[in-house]
């Protein structure tokens, strides 16, 4: 069996200048926050980013990626009101910063990750989220047309991983875990703890090993 | 009793037993001290909750337990917990039976603009525009004016969260509800008359024979 287990560093490498990058989490809850911590060195630039949120001043995405000179391009994201790095880069240049609504936002996760192109939805009809998109009625009432995100590498958290890269992820901590586990082509989960094969519940498992492509343990030491 | 008070408990007069609610930041969120204790009422919360409670006490925080605030909370004995898109499926599908948030401004067609003053203030939508437009009643729970600027117009100004989706208004002056023909005034606050309210709004108020009172 291929062994998945390898550093932070190791594992990140495989994000190289231009790439899409999906960041799990909704602020601190569930964020793969040791795997950012390791990103704040790290060489490539011109990222797309897909992420909720940008964490909070002085944490997250907003601490390790932003503070980058040229790393982060684009950002697809729900909520930026904790981050005035991304607030900063949103007045700088508009669209740079894309703003969507949430359940859209985790419905163009999932449709990446199980592979639907597009769907349509409610949410945004009569609102500026609708501009530029196929519209659509179904049984009398309007729908917009949303495409799947989709990512070169995701960035995840999990409360215990196999060591074939099983993940549990543990309560509201699953939020975008699961979603953007199964919509990259490289999929790094850091886990809180890495145990062998067959240690956890079947029916506990969130995501299925066969999408994760490294794990990294979380080394709690300047975290 | 002050503004935020009188808001959120007049809220809980449109709670029933066996709902399922999602309280928007802010007044909305005080709705839940008022809830009766003989009512059973399941509070969605977007990131994943369906089944939300009050703040943890010290020793017993659970990270992985939080609202979409970033505040540790804890989960009635009946929770359940779920990924991002069942959380929106949820909403989505109508399972929720009430909304009440907060807004910007509101208008007499019911449109909702909460999320954006151009140029000015862009944190995002969060889940606003989601929830209503997925849950079957939503409730504007807001000060009727923000210093002196009225907020509850014939048309929004600012980008609109949702298109025509509110029911009802409630405010530290009286209760709207949204109909075909306008904005109706149903309730007052106490000592609140209904020139002084419409003075305060800038849409046309229908006035009713009967207006109730709002305690």
């Amino acid at each position: 069996m291929q062994n998945k287990i390898i550093d932070a560093k190791s594992a990140l490498s495989v994000i190289k200048s231009g790439h899409t990058i999906m960041v799990a989490g909704f602020f601190d809850g569930g964020s793969p926050e040791f795997l950012l911590k390791n990103m704040e060195n790290h060489p490539a630039r011109n990222l797309t980013l897909i992420t909720n949120d940008s964490g909070m001043d002085g944490r997250g995405i907003d601490k390790y990626m932003h503070s980058v000179e040229g790393m982060i391009s684009k950002i697809y994201i729900n909520y930026i009101g904790r981050s005035s790095a991304s607030q900063r880069m949103l007045a700088k240049d508009p669209d740079s910063v894309v703003l969507v609504p949430q359940g859209n936002f985790a419905e163009k996760l999932r449709a990446g990750g199980v592979g639907i192109p597009a769907f349509y939805t409610p949410v945004g009809v009569g609102t500026v989220i609708e501009e530029g998109k196929e519209k659509r009625v179904f049984d009398g009432k309007e729908y917009i047309l949303e495409t799947a995100f989709h990512a070169d590498v995701a960035l995840v958290h999990a409360y215990k991983v196999d060591e074939y890269g099983n993940c549990y992820m543990r309560r509201a901590a699953k939020n975008f875990n699961t979603l953007m586990a199964m919509a990259a082509d490289y999929v790094i989960v850091e886990a809180e703890e890495i145990v062998p094969i067959g240690n956890i519940d079947s029916d506990l498992i969130s995501v299925p090993g066969a999408f994760i492509n490294a794990i990294v343990k979380i080394e709690s030491e300047g975290k | 009793m002050d503004a935020k008070e009188l808001i959120a408990r007049r809220v809980t007069k449109e709670l029933h037993d066996n709902m399922i609610v999602n309280l928007g930041i802010g007044i909305p969120t005080l709705v839940a001290n008022y809830i009766p204790d003989d009512m059973h009422v399941l509070m969605h919360s977007e990131n994943g909750i369906i089944g939300i409670s009050s703040a943890p006490k010290e020793g017993e925080e659970d990270k992985d337990i939080f609202n979409a605030g970033n505040d540790l909370v804890t989960a009635v004995k009946e929770a359940f917990f779920c990924d991002s898109a069942m959380s929106f499926g949820f909403v989505r599908r109508g399972m929720i039976d009430l909304t009440v948030l907060g807004a910007l401004q509101v208008d007499e067609k019911g449109n909702i603009a909460s999320w954006a003053i151009p140029g000015k203030w862009m944190p995002g939508m969060g889940g606003a525009m989601d929830m209503v437009n997925g849950a079957k009643k939503v409730i504007v729970a807001m000060q009727h004016t923000n210093k002196g600027i009225k907020k509850i117009l014939k048309k929004c100004t600012y980008p609109l969260t949702g298109a025509g989706v509110v029911d009802m208004i409630i405010t530290d002056l009286g209760v709207l509800e949204v109909t075909k023909e306008g904005l109706v005034l149903k309730e007052l606050a106490p000592t609140v008359t209904v020139e002084q309210i419409q003075e305060q709004t800038e849409a046309k108020l229908i006035i009713p024979d009967v207006i109730g009172s709002m305690i």
